[in-house]
């Protein structure tokens, strides 16, 4: 199997190398059009602004690359925030995969960043989370989210009930940091690797 | 619920974990790779390794073994220690390391925060800072370059004056070091850790003066830290992690369990 981790040229590339190569996958870096075309599964990470990110990510070609892949795609973390319509953080335009928008999470009182381990309030029915429950811990340093819509696999809550997980077609993303999440996070790695097309 | 962090720091100097007491007299504590497998498999939350030396002896220090850790562990470490420059920071971050973490180079030049924000996000920029009590001024002051005893000075700045300073230069969380409290295992400074809660609306490290599974309760309880970082309680397992956990979770104390 090909697996693919679009080189968005952001920090945490090669901690996603290292949890994919944990599950004894073989995985590729690139930013090479075809290679990433011809992959069975493609992550797109993604860390920092999604201004920036998506400044970068444009003098790449790597919006029309993604935008027309149809095998499963994992967006992790701000990768999953760049496959909306819309994020404030910089009031930009990203990739229109998955429909909804990123905007501050209103935490109240609470501080931010949503930095550390957290469980998910509500988990649908997905292949990407396989054996994963609500005692399962994850992950997640971000300061911006995705509502809840239609499109949401997961929800963790943080002040309010925002998406851990959406997915819309073969795009699936997910807002925590599965490559450090332990074995609840390599689970939904392995679930990815495993899905069928 | 967002649990509240257990974090063993291991401090490096040459490629091995080593461990003073108030900052001095360093003693090796074994190798790092084994050392944060066996803390990540034991159900640490997280890991920060300090490089003691680095910014000390302004040398540019190898840093080889943050890529090996970030291989073989699947849970968030930081890394501290000698880093000045935004290449400093992305050779660390591309290793692998989730956040790097800056003490006297922020004190030298605040605006590296900044620019460590803007290059790489808010959630990678911990800014650690050594507050020592100083009981003739009755004053929290910070101080720099700690790893050296005969470099470490006191800064012109207030521990509380300080932490206001360093999130508005946008630092996404703070490891507070009372360093009256350091490797004596007498509990951590609760006192100064609520001050610094009431200044500090990013997530906060408590550092210093662990020795009791008590003192852990206490300090997420009383001081409302989000995190406790801790040595030498770990390396000489004077505490087990799951003993810790459970106790906290006891004492409802959301944690993640082991």
């Amino acid at each position: 199997m090909d697996v693919v981790i679009i080189d968005t040229s952001c920090a945490n590339l090669s901690s996603l190398k290292f949890g994919v190569e944990r599950l004894g996958y073989k995985v590729a870096v690139t930013d090479n059009a075809e290679q990433i075309k011809n992959a069975d599964k493609v992550f797109l990470p993604g860390v920092g602004a999604a201004g920036a990110a998506m400044r970068i990510i444009k003098e790449k070609g790597i919006p029309e690359i993604v935008q027309g892949l149809q095998q499963p795609v994992l967006g992790i973390c701000l990768g999953m925030q760049l496959m909306t319509e819309h994020s404030a953080e910089g009031n930009v335009d990203c990739l229109g995969l998955i429909p909804g928008t990123v905007k501050p999470i209103k935490a109240e009182g609470l501080r931010l960043p949503h930095m550390g381990w957290n469980t998910l309030t509500e988990i649908k029915d997905s292949p990407l989370f396989e054996g994963i429950n609500q005692q399962d811990y994850f992950y997640f340093v971000h300061s911006l989210c995705v509502a809840p819509s239609e499109y949401t696999l997961a929800t963790c809550d943080y002040g309010q009930t925002f998406s851990a997980s959406i997915h819309h077609k073969n795009f699936y993303g997910v807002q925590f940091h599965p490559e450090r999440s332990g074995k609840s996070g390599a689970r939904v790695i392995q679930n990815f690797l495993e899905m069928k097309q | 619920m967002l649990a509240r962090r257990i974090i063993p720091c291991l401090d490096v100097r040459d490629g091995k974990v080593v461990k003073g007491v108030k900052f001095r007299n360093h003693e090796i504590i074994g190798d790092i790779v084994p050392l944060a497998e066996k803390y990540a498999e034991m159900g640490a939350d997280e890991l920060v390794f300090y490089d003691i030396t680095a910014s000390s002896d302004s040398r540019v220090v190898d840093k080889a073994w943050v890529s090996r850790i970030a291989e073989q562990i699947d849970i968030p470490f930081c890394v501290a220690g000698g880093i000045k420059t935004i290449e400093d920071a992305r050779i660390i971050l591309e290793m692998g390391a989730d956040k790097i973490s800056i003490n006297s180079p922020a004190l030298a030049n605040p605006q590296l925060i900044t620019d460590l924000n803007q290059r790489f996000g808010q959630q990678c920029v911990v800014v650690g800072i050594d507050s020592f009590y100083n009981k003739e001024t009755n004053q929290y002051e910070v101080y720099q370059f700690t790893g050296d005893e005969k470099r470490t000075q006191k800064t012109s700045w207030t521990t509380f004056d300080w932490i206001k300073k360093v999130q508005e230069k946008g630092a996404g969380e703070i490891v507070l070091n009372c360093m009256n409290q350091d490797g004596v295992r007498q509990g951590y400074d609760i006192d100064q850790l609520k001050l610094a809660r009431e200044v500090c609306n990013v997530p906060l490290i408590a550092s210093g003066g662990a020795g009791a599974i008590e003192h852990f309760t206490d300090v997420f309880k009383i001081a409302d830290v989000d995190g406790a970082l801790a040595a030498s309680v770990f390396h000489k397992a004077v505490i087990a992690m799951d003993e810790l956990k459970q106790t906290l979770i006891n004492e409802k104390v959301e944690i993640r369990p082991c």
